[in-house]
């Protein structure tokens, strides 16, 4: 393993200082982690998944499975980077990850010997063990397992990076800057079509960045990119990934921005998630190189071919010196050959028994000697590979003759090309496949928007990939409606050709069809070649059942490398052809992806919008506590000095009732309920009539779902003949108003009303206490007299020269108004209230207070109204109208729902010095605590007026238990308390004080 | 993620939208009396493989309620109308 003095797109001139566990590497700017790795005889990376076996750099990609690492320090930590795929930076640290204590002296590697029991089905079998009786030490050595077993740890640090996304549209979207994509690009571009061109290397090129610098085909390269720079209809994406193909015409591509640095710089995102709607798309995204399977195939020093032949044109790093290429295919020549002329001793085994005549004579001019009909056995070496022992072999890959042994540092392998059909099954389900390249391609429809160009295809030679591209490009073009003309294809550089063509065998075995020795298939997750063979033993026969079972094609990986050798595997054993076994399906991301980049900004204070009260600023400034109601921040409480919530509280709720409060509750829904048939419209979806309200007028009502179950209640207002202001819950706004427009839109369409909602155009004030009448009066011009304005009645009037409409009734069950104030004025309104009240003794209160006074009277709110209370479980039977029908008037009838024993609203006063929690469990005085009890206690709180903790719970067949003493049991703080059964109306049960 | 061409707004993508319910259920009249109607309508639904209507709420748009033609089986849409021109009856 060796730099070489010339050849290679790295910047000589630019040398990096790059670390790995420690150690120094000689990096340039424009090498990968894994070619610094190479270039400084880095053998062993990192331990593997299960057996802690030591792996090195096996790939040159984003299929790689071995050479993973713990990236950077601190709050920017990442495990399980892919070496592969890491641009290396000044400053870079990256260490190994699966070793302990460290990478040459793994403790874990103590698993490889237990590998009997941590074969296939090991996640299943673990707890039932083969000791029978022995399960305290099948308990022992899972700790021990877990611990030893696993990818990268994460860090608990918060991610120091912001992420960004965009949402952008165009006409062909062209996944793959290889010779096909760049052409499609070309096509669509001079067309006329707007296209993003996207790549996931730092450079346009594909396969072409591992031809030498200067070649004829890096020429071609340079010429096509170049035109396309200058297209202005063009963009160009590179370390950027299609992650993702969804529905219609989605796409998810994700942006690697400043992964490339140490830190973002600039302000820029470490990453950018785009979502691309594109009205065709071209997939071009080539074809992986698929490993040969034999014995000891995961050492360190067996990788890919055309990975050794990529490090040494693009990194100019030579990966050994005594090479073994092991192939079943023509393409494997063209790494050996290159290997050759860069100075390593190469030696090449051809599984098939025949070869053409020409390439043997080639390869004899280059240096390399080949066998053909042979394949290695296995691999053997301490820590790298140092020898294999090979063998003439079978049409079926079975040693047939006497197995010698060969030194050699490195053995590269290539068992053929697995097209990457992933985004095209991500969105059109199973490839099909295909039996002249016996591969699963894409199947693309002509109408489909994802077309599919070059290798992906299976395409073979040069002269196509490029044709086919340019031909689909210029076709998605004209389908997206650009009409240019796309000119003619660039001709095709002057390179050989390798046909990929390769020989059915996948992998060497012994006579008897065995692996010698562990020979992996999946080598990410340590799947081996037996453990295949022990699912198909145990009676696997479903391919989806194989990979959960093996966990075969399930890290992180997903199976690039593995997914056709374990398939060959589980035909081979049941005796069936490859596309009879079937395939997997592939689902998104494409490569791991960050979290942070799926989520962009939408996390901590910008997960959701926040709604704010126009009179939230004043509440901020006076120091008031907020609490989330959904979206809405609300005043909680507004605390004297050193006060806590409890003592605030009360001290809001008394003073409430003693002088006067106001609160803020502009978060109640408010719907305009307009049009001729507004009553009619009212009287359906309200369980009471509507029909008699009077203009200057408002009622209470209670809405039931279709289903009979309570939904919400609040007051609407007539404010016209044709005009009402309806009001809800906080809670159930929006939940009201889908519902209405359902209503109106489909089943009654015939009711000329439209409702709009006007929750944000209104700020409303509630006006509680004995001086509420008083205070109201001095501020505005209203005649408030109890004559004037009886409950249930409003008024409008000025207050501050605004306008505000003055509605008079109670929650708190004190003399009450609602003063609702265009959104604008309503500071100015609440500042003058204030103002005015200093005489009154005014204070402001929050909504922890407002819920003391609501349970002190024994008002429901969403505690009690929460899906599964009826009308008669809440006392409101009273409230339904008997001579019309309502929205769930009849199924609220179900005999179910009219069992007298169903839980219903008690109140509940709890004995001694201590409040009970809400959702604690009610139970009997006599007898065991156990299942669900008779009840539960849904809303809490210490009443001023009564000076004892007090609740409202629903209680089995409640209405008959008044005066019973029960237990109160809060199993999640192992906490029983007693509490008398009473009236849910505590406080003032006649209203004198609201009718005052 | 599908996109839904909205009559009133043109073609907006999902996530303005919500779900609403199957659309080839009828409410029954107000003044239907028996149980199994309403049961019917609230709760009984088919399960078809396939196109389907749906009801979806264009929520972050016009607020209108449309009856969205959707194949269960390979997530397509088809043919999207305000569900104010759709004669209930006729379906
Ligand atoms: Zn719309």
């Amino acid at each position: 393993m060796k730099r070489l003095e010339t050849g290679g797109r790295i910047d000589r001139e630019a040398p990096l200082s790059v670390s790995f566990d420690g150690t120094a590497l000689s990096a340039f700017q424009g090498d990968t982690l894994s070619a610094a790795m190479l270039a400084s005889g880095v053998t062993v990376v990192g331990r593997s998944f299960k057996y802690h076996r030591p792996r090195g750099v096996y790939a040159a990609g984003v299929e790689e499975p071995n050479a993973l690492v713990h990236l950077r320090d601190g709050a920017r930590h990442e495990p399980n980077v892919r070496a592969t795929t890491t641009e290396v930076f000044d400053g870079l640290t990256c260490t190994s990850q699966n070793a302990w204590p460290n990478l040459r002296y793994d403790i874990g590697a103590v698993n490889n010997l237990f590998s009997r029991f941590l074969s296939a089905g090991f996640y299943y079998k673990t707890f039932i063990g083969p000791f029978r009786n022995s399960t305290r030490f099948w308990m022992m050595c899972e700790t021990f397992i877990r611990k030893a077993a696993g990818m990268g740890r994460g860090t608990y640090l918060e991610d120091p990076d912001s992420y960004e996304k965009r949402h952008v549209h165009c006409d062909v979207l062209v996944i793959g800057g290889g010779a096909a994509g760049l052409t499609a690009a070309l096509a669509a571009g001079r067309a006329g079509a707007r296209v993003i061109l996207v790549e996931q290397d730092s450079e346009l090129g594909g396969a072409i960045l591992s031809d030498p610098v200067g070649s004829d085909a890096d020429n071609w390269r340079i010429s096509v990119t170049k035109e396309l720079g200058g297209m202005d209809n063009v963009q160009i994406l590179t370390r950027t990934t299609a992650v993702g193909a969804y529905d219609s015409d989605t796409f998810v591509l994700i942006e690697r921005v400043s992964d490339h640095l140490k830190a973002p710089e600039n302000h820029q995102p470490r990453q950018r998630f785009w979502q691309v709607h594109a009205k065709r798309a071209v997939l071009a995204s080539g074809a992986i190189e698929r490993p040969l399977i034999f014995g000891g195939n995961d050492k360190p020093g067996v990788m890919l071919a055309h990975a050794a032949r990529s490090y040494l044109n693009r990194y100019a790093v030579l990966v050994g010196d005594t090479i073994i290429v092991a192939t079943n295919n023509d393409t494997a020549y063209q790494a050996a050959f290159d290997l050759g002329t860069a100075g390593a001793n190469v030696t090449l085994l051809d599984a098939r028994q025949s070869v053409d005549a020409a390439l043997l004579a080639e390869a004899k001019g280059a240096g390399v000697t080949v066998k053909t009909g042979h394949g290695v056995l296995a691999a053997h070496g301490r820590g790298r590979v140092s020898a294999v022992e090979i063998a003439p072999i079978d049409a079926g890959g079975r040693a047939t003759g006497p197995i010698s042994r060969v030194p050699c540092d490195t053995l590269a392998i290539s068992a053929g090309w697995t097209p990457s059909v992933h985004l095209w099954t991500q969105r059109h389900g199973k490839p099909g496949f295909d039996d002249a390249s016996a591969l699963f391609l894409a199947a693309p429809k002509e109408t489909d928007a994802l077309q599919t160009a070059g290798s992906v295809n299976a395409v073979e030679t040069l002269e196509e990939v490029i044709t086919q591209g340019f031909a689909q490009g210029a076709e998605a073009a004209k389908q997206a409606g650009a009409d240019g003309a796309a000119g003619i294809c660039p001709a095709a550089f002057a390179a050989r050709d390798w046909p990929h063509d390769p020989d059915v065998i996948w992998g060497v075995f012994t006579r008897d069809g065995k692996t010698k020795g562990k020979a992996f298939v999946d080598l990410q997750h340590d799947v081996k070649v037996s453990d295949i063979d022990q699912a198909h033993q145990e009676g696997y026969v479903s391919v989806e059942h194989l990979k959960r079972y093996t966990t075969t094609g399930m890290a992180t990986d997903q199976g690039k490398l593995s997914n056709m050798n374990a398939l060959s595997r589980m035909a081979e054993q049941r005796g069936l052809r490859v596309p009879e076994v079937g395939t997997t399906t592939f689902r998104p991301p494409f490569i791991p992806t960050a979290i942070g980049a799926l989520v962009g900004h939408e996390h901590g204070q910008h997960f959701r919008p926040t709604r704010l009260s126009p009179m939230h600023q004043w509440h901020v400034e006076h120091g008031a506590k907020l609490t989330q109601a959904g979206a809405w921040m609300r005043p909680w409480y507004y605390p004297q000095s050193g006060e806590t919530l409890t003592a605030a509280y009360i001290r809001e709720a008394a003073h409430a009732r003693e002088h006067v409060g106001i609160i803020d509750v502009s978060t109640l829904g408010k719907i305009a309920v307009q049009g001729p048939d507004a009553a009619e419209f009212l009287n359906r979806i309200y369980v009471n009539g509507w029909k008699t309200l009077q203009v200057g007028r408002l009622r209470y009502g209670v809405m039931l779902r279709e289903d009979g179950f309570v939904m919400d209640d609040g007051a609407t207002a007539r404010l016209g003949e044709n005009d009402y202001f309806m009001t809800t819950t906080t809670a159930n706004a929006a939940k009201v108003l889908g519902f209405a427009e359902h209503l109106l839109q489909t089943a009654w369409k015939d009711l000329r009303v439209h409702v709009t909602t006007v929750t944000d155009q209104w700020g409303t004030i509630a006006v509680a206490g004995p001086k509420a009448r008083t205070l109201l009066s001095k501020v505005s011009d209203a005649d408030l007299n109890r004559e004037a304005v009886p409950n249930n009645h409003f008024v409008t009037a000025t207050i501050a020269d605004s306008p505000v409409r003055i509605h008079r009734m109670s929650y708190s069950g004190e003399l009450a108004y609602e003063v609702y104030i265009p959104a604008g004025f309503a500071t100015r309104v609440w500042e003058r209230l204030i103002d005015a009240g200093t005489e009154f003794d005014l204070s402001p209160y929050g909504t922890e207070a407002m819920g003391a006074l609501r349970i002190e009277k024994g008002h429901v709110a969403g505690p009690e109204i929460e899906g599964r209370t009826t009308l008669k479980d809440l006392g409101l039977e009273g409230f339904a109208a008997s001579k019309k029908p309502f929205v769930g008037s009849v199924l609220r009838q179900r005999p179910v729902l009219d069992d007298p024993t169903r839980p219903t609203l008690v109140g509940l006063e709890i004995e001694g010095q201590v409040g009970a929690k809400a959702g604690s469990l009610l139970f009997p005085l006599q007898g065991e605590t156990q299942g669900h009890g008779d009840g539960w206690v849904s809303s809490t709180t210490y009443s001023p007026a009564l000076g004892k903790y007090i609740a409202l719970g629903l209680l089995n067949n409640g209405k008959q238990r008044l005066g019973e003493t029960i237990r109160v049991v809060n199993f999640v703080g192992n906490e029983t308390l007693q509490a008398k059964v009473t009236s849910h109306h505590f406080f003032d049960p006649e209203g004198e004080r609201q009718n005052g | 993620m599908i996109r839904i061409d909205c009559p009133i707004c043109g073609l907006r993508t999902e996530t303005e939208f919500t779900y609403g319910a199957d659309a080839t259920v009828t409410r029954p009249a107000m003044d239907e009396t028996a149980t199994q109607p309403w049961v019917d309508y609230v709760f009984n639904r088919d399960n078809p493989r396939g196109w389907h209507l749906e009801y979806w709420h264009h929520v972050q748009g016009c607020r209108q309620w449309l009856v969205l033609e959707r194949n269960t089986l390979t997530h397509e849409v088809g043919s999207c109308r305000l569900a104010r021109e759709v004669d209930h009856e006729a379906s």
